[in-house]
């Protein structure tokens, strides 16, 4: 038996790397596909392309992965073509708070500084700004389970503080608008966002606030460093 | 836990108990070794521990194939849904997945015509007890069934098969399956919440940990992978907390069209982007 597996090995590696190679040319060529696509719209040649809608767009969360986040003029350039296409609220995360330490350079490095104009800021709170006529809120993974925590110490400090209402006597009992409010009230509440996408290696929004993310329509973008205007 | 070897072997003996004529059954086992090949080539890379599934599609398949105009049974996507459910079910476990995790439903779904509603929770009823029979494949794979979510918002019929099947099979130590009934992510946050608050003594901290021990998923592994079918995009409320790092997927096909190869291609996928999850992961674990 062990004979066997010893030399059946080797195939078995040839038949798995031959598996990812046709994987490979199959996304090779959707890549291509999408390509050609995005060409044909940016063109213009498409007329339902040519006056975008974003009236359902209310808030748009962007997730990017913390290597890429690194690039700083890469997110600035982000920002200012979402802007530029009319997005009014944006959420960025990435996982490690890149974009968080470096706020102040999203801040001094809009066209016009005065249009930065920060909304919302402490330390361990969200970080929100105004950039560009557009609301920019920063958040990262602290602000997603850890905020659920104080979320929960919130409602227990409540919870001790009724413990001789009658009600209270049959233990807690929260409702999923009392979880909001708790989490509004540690200052890590915000809006759920309509569309999310994400700008890294994988399909993953990588701790995003789970709160958040009901009903989000999840994209992929790829790497950040090869996105384009056409999203 | 049974080794590979072992399912394979319950699934062969089962095959040859079942299949009635000479031909179904060579053609079944034909299927079978050509699948073990098949696995043994996708297990030189990682294989997921845990999928999750959407199973979205099932009436947009029936009214596509127009099966609701002219059949008596208005359940007939779920029919169809289910089988779908069972051979993805016992190819994961043929192929090393150790738990599988479906959304059955959804508390979202209870806003539905009641009609639609009973109908869903007596065809849940029906399968949960097809499931856990004794002369089952899921009770020859031992396979452990969980039913995630607020049962009690279930009638009755349904929420008392579900305690059964837990019970039949709570000491099986195979695979693991479970179904998300009456379960929205929130929902399981929030009955997280209230259990870790209750726990409290003095002047304890609620943790992060606490919150998890106390999901209705705890001490199952994370999802490596959660497919959505019929191409969306959303989670639909569904394991939000548990898949910070599982590779998302939206393949095409409807639910009752989903079948080995998207499974395979599932897993090729996760496979192509394991090395940067797990990176991920163990950075995050490492700061904490």
């Amino acid at each position: 038996m062990i004979e066997a597996s010893v030399i059946a090995s080797p195939f078995l590696g040839i038949f798995f790397c031959l598996l990812h190679v046709i994987v490979s040319l199959v996304r090779t060529w959707s890549y291509l596909v999408h390509q050609i696509q995005c060409l044909i719209i940016s063109s213009g040649l498409l007329p339902q392309y040519q006056d975008i809608n974003l009236d359902r767009l209310r808030h748009l969360a962007v997730v990017i992965d913390s290597e890429d986040a690194k690039n700083k003029s890469k997110v600035h350039q982000l920002l200012c073509w979402l802007s530029d296409i009319g997005v009014k609220y944006v959420i960025l995360y990435d996982i490690e708070g890149v974009i968080k330490k470096s706020d102040k350079a999203y801040k001094k490095s809009s066209a016009n500084p005065s249009e930065t104009k920060c909304l919302d800021f402490a330390p361990n709170m969200l970080l929100i700004f105004d950039m560009f006529g557009m609301t920019v809120e920063i958040i990262f993974y602290t602000d997603g389970k850890e905020a659920a925590a104080k979320g929960a110490n919130y409602l227990c400090s409540n919870y001790l503080k009724n413990q001789d209402d009658t009600l209270n006597k049959l233990g807690p009992k929260f409702t999923e608008p009392d979880i909001s409010s708790a989490l509004k009230a540690v200052g890590h509440d915000g809006p759920e966002p309509d569309l999310l996408l994400v700008y890294g290696p994988a399909r993953c929004h990588l701790g995003f606030p789970a709160w958040r993310l009901r009903y989000t329509e999840i994209v992929h973008m790829g790497p950040l460093t090869s996105m384009h205007l056409v999203l | 836990m049974s080794t590979i070897s072992e399912r394979f072997s319950i699934l062969q003996s089962h095959l040859e108990k079942n299949c009635k004529s000479k031909i179904s059954k060579i053609s079944g086992y034909v299927g079978f070794i050509m699948r073990k090949l098949l696995f043994s080539v996708l297990s030189v890379g990682p294989i997921p521990a845990h999928v999750a599934i959407i199973m979205d599609g099932n009436r947009r398949f029936a009214k596509r194939h127009s099966l609701l105009q002219d059949s008596i049974d208005p359940a007939s996507g779920h029919r169809l849904g289910f089988r779908s459910l069972i051979s993805t079910i016992q190819y994961s476990f043929e192929m090393g997945v150790k738990c599988v995790t479906v959304y059955a439903f959804s508390i979202d779904n209870f806003k539905r015509s009641p009609q639609e509603v009973q109908l869903l929770m007596d065809l849940m009823r029906e399968k949960i007890e097809e499931m856990s029979a004794e002369d089952g494949v899921f009770q020859a794979l031992h396979v452990k069934i969980n039913f995630w979510g607020n049962l009690e918002l279930l009638t009755e019929p349904t929420r008392l098969s579900a305690k059964r099947a837990m019970d039949t099979t709570v000491h099986n130590k195979g695979p693991e399956l479970s179904v998300c009934v009456a379960y929205t992510s929130t929902n399981e946050i929030t009955h997280a919440i209230e259990a870790s608050v209750s726990e409290l003594k003095g002047k304890d901290q609620v943790q992060v940990s606490d919150l998890e021990r106390n999901l209705y998923s705890a001490g199952c592994v994370e999802p490596d992978i959660i497919i959505r079918t019929s191409g969306e995009t959303r989670l639909s409320n569904f394991l939000l907390w548990q898949s910070d790092f599982t590779h998302l997927q939206n393949p095409k096909p409807l639910w009752p069209e989903f079948s080995l190869r998207h499974l395979v291609w599932a897993v090729l996928e996760y496979q192509r982007v394991y090395a940067y999850l797990k990176n991920k992961k163990e950075g995050i674990e490492k700061n904490k």
